[in-house]
């Protein structure tokens, strides 16, 4: 038998099998981390790879792209670049997102020449019994996800809606694209016939000849384009599509490591209580002439192994969660981004590996602290039951916690990197690791400015506190990490909450919003439909606003432009404003931007910026920075009179209507219908139903967040059990000496309780002060750098005092269990444990 | 002060072991006693039985004139904290308390507390030669210093009954010759009766009376003393 399978077997075998409860539950905690992060990762992956995959199939042989804003650019640009003696094929495209008739949801409908296409994106060109029904008006080719998606086969009739028309397209077939995105192909002058495109293209795909270089000719052709027209490749357009899900995606992650950090500690937890249980053992073997580092190798070696199988049967959780997410929520986990595409998992070995290698490095590092500290311990001491060698560890200030707390209050003065909160998580680690460190310093000042009770179990349990403060920083590591990131989380919820709110009630000052079509860019409100809305005898005011997409930094996603009617007199009364508000000049009108936009371009109140609009580059001061948590891409608005002056659009996209004194909803609704025969197509909402369904979607988004904190929570306080139960294995002694000395087990009890109760509300303690500084981070930093979403500070004091009450209680219960084993001792066989 | 009655105490195995086969023993009020014996003669079983920490098979035990076998475990604790001092082998010192704290515990156990408990902690350290050491740690302290803080902690509540498990076992003769006489000197002063279970010839002689515990139960022939 070897040296190793004898040790095994001497201090390992059996003692993991003894508590196996807490040792499935750190198995479950760091299963739990591997398995949301594996499960993010593959969703996003699969879903990256998936869009790729879409946007190349509708991309084709393309080299470069020439792309206009959402109503398009001039055709005539198509000739002139046609021409250039570097272009082997030019495929000039329209894209319109199409509302699908009697359905919330729109169908992208690309709409091509047939002939120029086949040249460059062949996988656009149906299969058609009649060759001609590409060139046919009213003709649709589905991809086949589009097809199985709507139910319906070559024969039938799609309904689409443009304007407050509908337009019926006949299924002429299915396109070979085995893409799973969801898109109808049609010819392009019909096309722009049926959704008022005319003479307009979305974008044009090049196709270079050979030897070309298409840098060289992007940047000579792109000198040639009107302003907001850009030209580049086809990878750098899906870069900037998977850009927009960038942040949502690490913030996912992030969340998970946050799991598999707490199981870290759970771990950690695990292995200080099987570690004090095996002191014999361990102190033999090490008697016995097992070396120091041999023994911390093998106890470390134990966590490692637990890591593996929680990580192992964490990977096929993970994707069995990612499967029903997909399933559930899509592709982007139900924050909009991917819409109309349904990923297939595909397994990335190498991701897999990562978070198998996380797990377990994660519970080895776990594992490694405890065995650590026991292999420094002096072994005559290990060898004498008691625990004199844990008292007199220091409670000094570690300046190494102090250092991590100050990198971290420096880490937050960071800007994004590439666009992402790195440095707002790494500030966030760094304060916590800090906390951790200098747990047995806070517990020791903490515990010091209590006074001393008159009852002798509760004097007791607080003078055996504060002798201990380094023991108490092990059962506190878990619960206060925990507690601290549901602290956090919960007040950056809450603000985020009061501020959408607050956010909701000002951008929805009317009594009934209009929107031309539920979804989709196909929809709109001609002037004649705005002055009959306009001149209904129930409204008061009408405010009608534009949507158009706007592109103001080359290779990244456009921003919308809100063209509006704005308040006369107070054009910020329906913006809720950060920044301003700065007067503008006539020859450069005011345009309000908000936060993302301002952030992302460096505008700031003031600021002279040029706007592409039709096809020219248009003046315009920044008057003021809005908040905007509807597009996290950025907003622009400017007045609606403006923009028809400069685009000559008159065109709108939804009106906000005020109701005249003595009219409602109901009057209104009635009158619409007898003004506009297409009424039907419109989408109605109150203002109260806008706010109920934002806020429902909200609650939606964070039930998910809540439901993984309340996990962090159980294994704070599981870790808290495992630790506490740890330090009353050592404590038989002392148990047996106070049952000697005339202390019944009710007093030993309460005194057990009430060393929990303290040790949580310590901990409660340390865990709300930490909780709400990376709450300030979480909304000042991560999210502003996330998102750029700005919010005010709202503490939920009632939800925070409940989660204290139940903290407590859950920890003078989880307590009282951990101490059974010390009550139900003899006290003769506790004096008597000594070699 | 402590009287058994043909106890008998065996421990559950196959077969059972007969450790105390009904022993008698009467101990005076104010008499320091000694018993001895071989391992597994059953002395310590003895100590405990007298505590109230274990129960007979059968017999009868009356310390300070309660009857301890018809008690339940609330009662025998109540008893411990009012009548019993204990000495271990092995200190037993609470290593998170003070030594002033820690020989001041059985007073708060009763419910005595401030200027009156402290002063009786404070005689009691100077008693057995502590009076500068009540602020230490007992990592802070020599053995012999940590077994004269038991001494100080069974003795300062004034129990009527001290009972002292082997209390040299883990001191050097030095230490435990001196750690014996303030034992006895101790016990004396405040009247109460002790009970001293040893291996040590040495430490046995201090004693009034020495009780020779073998398998068969006292031996009436090596026991010495009076009465």
């Amino acid at each position: 038998m070897s040296a190793r399978v004898l040790v095994w077997r001497a201090v390992s075998a059996g003692a993991l099998a003894r508590q196996h409860g807490r040792v499935l539950l750190a198995m479950g905690a760091i299963g739990l981390g591997v398995a949301l992060g594996y499960a993010v990762t593959l969703v996003n992956a699969s879903a990256a790879n998936e869009v790729s995959a879409a946007l190349r199939s509708l991309t084709g042989s393309a080299d470069l792209q020439i792309r206009g804003p959402r109503n398009g650019f001039d055709e005539a640009i198509y000739p002139q670049v046609a021409r250039d003696p570097d272009i082997a094929a030019a495929s000039p495209v329209v894209e319109v997102d199409a509302r699908l008739e009697a359905r919330d949801e729109a169908l992208r409908i690309v709409g091509i020449d047939a002939f120029r296409a086949a040249g460059v994106t062949p996988a656009l060109v149906g299969d058609a019994s009649d060759p001609l029904d590409h060139l046919r008006p009213g003709r649709i080719f589905l991809s086949p996800a589009a097809a199985q998606a709507l139910a319906v086969a070559p024969g039938a009739t799609l309904d689409v809606q443009s304007g407050l028309a509908a337009v019926p397209l006949l299924v002429a077939g299915v396109l070979p694209a085995a893409s799973a995105q969801r898109i109808g192909v049609m010819d392009i002058a019909a096309a722009q016939d049926a959704f008022a495109r005319t003479g307009r293209l979305s974008r044009i795909d090049l196709r270079l000849r050979p030897g070309a270089v298409p840098a060289m000719v992007a940047a000579r052709l792109a000198a040639a384009l009107p302003a907001g027209v850009t030209i580049a490749t086809p990878a750098a357009y899906v870069d900037s599509t998977l850009r927009l899900s960038r942040a949502y995606r690490v913030n996912l992650d992030a969340l998970a490591l946050v799991a598999l950090f707490t199981g870290g500690l759970l771990v950690y937890a695990t292995q200080t209580l099987a570690v004090a249980r095996r002191r014999a053992p361990l102190a033999l073997v090490r008697a016995l002439g097992l070396s120091r580092r041999a023994l911390r190798w093998h106890l470390v070696a134990e966590g490692a192994l637990v890591g593996l199988g929680a990580a192992v049967v964490g990977l096929a959780a993970g994707y069995g969660l990612a499967a029903l997410s997909v399933r559930a929520f899509g592709g982007d986990l139900g924050a909009g981004y991917f819409r109309g595409v349904t990923p297939m998992l595909a397994i990335d070995v190498r991701i897999a590996v990562a978070f198998v290698v996380l797990g377990v490095v994660v519970a080895a590092l776990g594992s490694y602290l405890p065995a650590r500290a026991w292999a420094q311990a002096p072994l005559a001491s290990a060898l004498k039951a008691g625990e004199r060698s844990t008292l007199a560890a220091s409670t000094r200030l570690p300046r190494a916690a102090l250092a991590l707390v100050a990198a971290g209050v420096a880490a937050t003065a960071l800007p994004a990197v590439d666009d992402l909160p790195l440095a707002g998580y790494l500030a966030m680690a760094l304060l916590l690791a800090g906390t951790l460190l200098a747990l047995p310093w806070i517990a020791a000042r903490t515990l010091a400015a209590i006074p001393v009770p008159r009852d002798v179990p509760l004097a007791l349990a607080l003078a055996r506190l504060r002798a201990t403060p380094a023991q108490a920083a092990v059962s506190l590591a878990a619960i206060v990490a925990a507690v601290a990131l549901m602290v956090s989380m919960a007040i950056m919820v809450a603000s985020f909450r009061h501020s959408l709110t607050a956010w909701l009630d000002a951008v929805l000052p009317a009594d009934v919003y209009v929107r031309a079509a539920a979804a989709g860019d196909s929809g709109y409100l001609s002037a004649d439909v705005q002055r009959r809305i306009a001149t209904l005898p129930g409204v008061a005011n009408v405010a009608f606003t534009r949507l158009q997409g706007v592109t103001i930094t080359a290779g990244m996603p456009p921003v919308t432009l809100l063209a509006r009617d704005l308040p006369a007199g107070d054009p910020t009364r329906a913006l809720v404003l950060v920044a301003g508000p700065h007067a503008a000049t006539g020859d450069a009108p005011a345009l309000w931007v908000s936060e993302a936009v301002a952030d992302a371009a460096g505008w700031h109140p003031g600021t002279r910026v040029d706007l592409p609009l039709a096809g020219r580059l248009q003046r315009f001061t920044v008057a003021g920075i809005f908040r905007d948590y509807a597009r996290q891409q950025g907003a622009l608005v400017l007045e609606r009179d403006v923009y028809r002056r400069l685009t000559g659009d008159d065109l709108a996209t939804e009106a906000a209507i005020t109701l005249a004194p003595g009219s409602d909803v109901g009057t209104f609704t009635q009158e619409l219908a007898a003004a506009v025969p297409e009424a039907a197509r419109l989408t109605l909402a109150t203002p109260a139903a806008l706010r109920a369904l934002s806020l429902r979607i909200f609650d939606r988004t964070f039930a998910v967040t809540y439901a993984l904190l309340a996990v962090a929570i159980v294994i704070g306080l599981a870790g808290l059990s495992s630790a506490f139960a740890a330090s009353i294995v050592t404590r038989r002694r002392e148990f047996g000496v106070l049952r000697h000395l005339g202390m019944t087990r009710r007093q030993i009890a309460r005194m057990l309780v009430a060393e929990g109760t303290l040790l949580t509300a310590v901990g409660l303690a340390t865990g709300f002060v930490l909780g709400g500084a990376l709450a300030l981070i979480l909304i000042h930093v991560v999210n502003r750098q996330s998102f750029h979403w700005s919010m005010d500070l709202t503490v939920p004091y009632p939800l925070l005092a409940a989660l204290a009450v139940t903290l407590l209680a859950a920890a003078a219960a989880t307590s009282l269990m951990s101490a059974r084993p010390a009550l139900r001792q003899e006290a003769i066989v506790a004096v008597k444990d000594d070699w | 002060m402590i009287h058994l009655d043909r106890v008998t105490r065996s421990y559950p195995g196959h077969p059972p072991r007969a450790v105390l086969a009904e022993v008698s023993l009467t101990v005076a009020a104010g008499e320091f006693v000694a018993i001895v014996g071989e391992s597994g003669t059953g002395k310590s079983t003895l100590l405990n039985i007298v505590a109230g920490l274990d129960r007979p098979d059968s017999g009868s035990v009356s310390v300070a004139g309660i009857e301890l076998t018809s008690l339940d475990d609330d009662a025998r604790t109540r008893f411990r904290r009012d009548h019993v001092g204990f000495v271990f082998q092995a200190f037993h010192v609470l290593a998170h308390l003070t030594v002033a704290q820690n020989v001041a515990l059985p007073l708060a156990l009763l419910g005595r507390a401030g200027a009156e408990a402290g002063a009786l902690v404070a005689a009691m350290l100077a008693a057995v030669g502590l009076g500068d050491r009540g602020a230490s740690l007992p990592h802070e302290l020599s053995g012999g210093e940590l077994q004269r803080t038991a001494i100080a902690r069974a003795l300062v509540h004034r129990p009527a009954v001290v009972l002292a498990d082997e209390p040299t076992g883990n001191l050097d003769p030095n230490n435990a010759d001196r750690v014996l006489a303030l034992l006895r000197d101790c016990v004396r002063a405040e009247g109460a009766t002790c009970l001293l279970v040893t291996h040590s010839r040495h430490a046995a002689a201090l004693a009034d009376r020495r009780v020779v515990l073998t398998s068969a139960g006292i031996d009436p022939l090596v026991t010495a003393g009076a009465p």
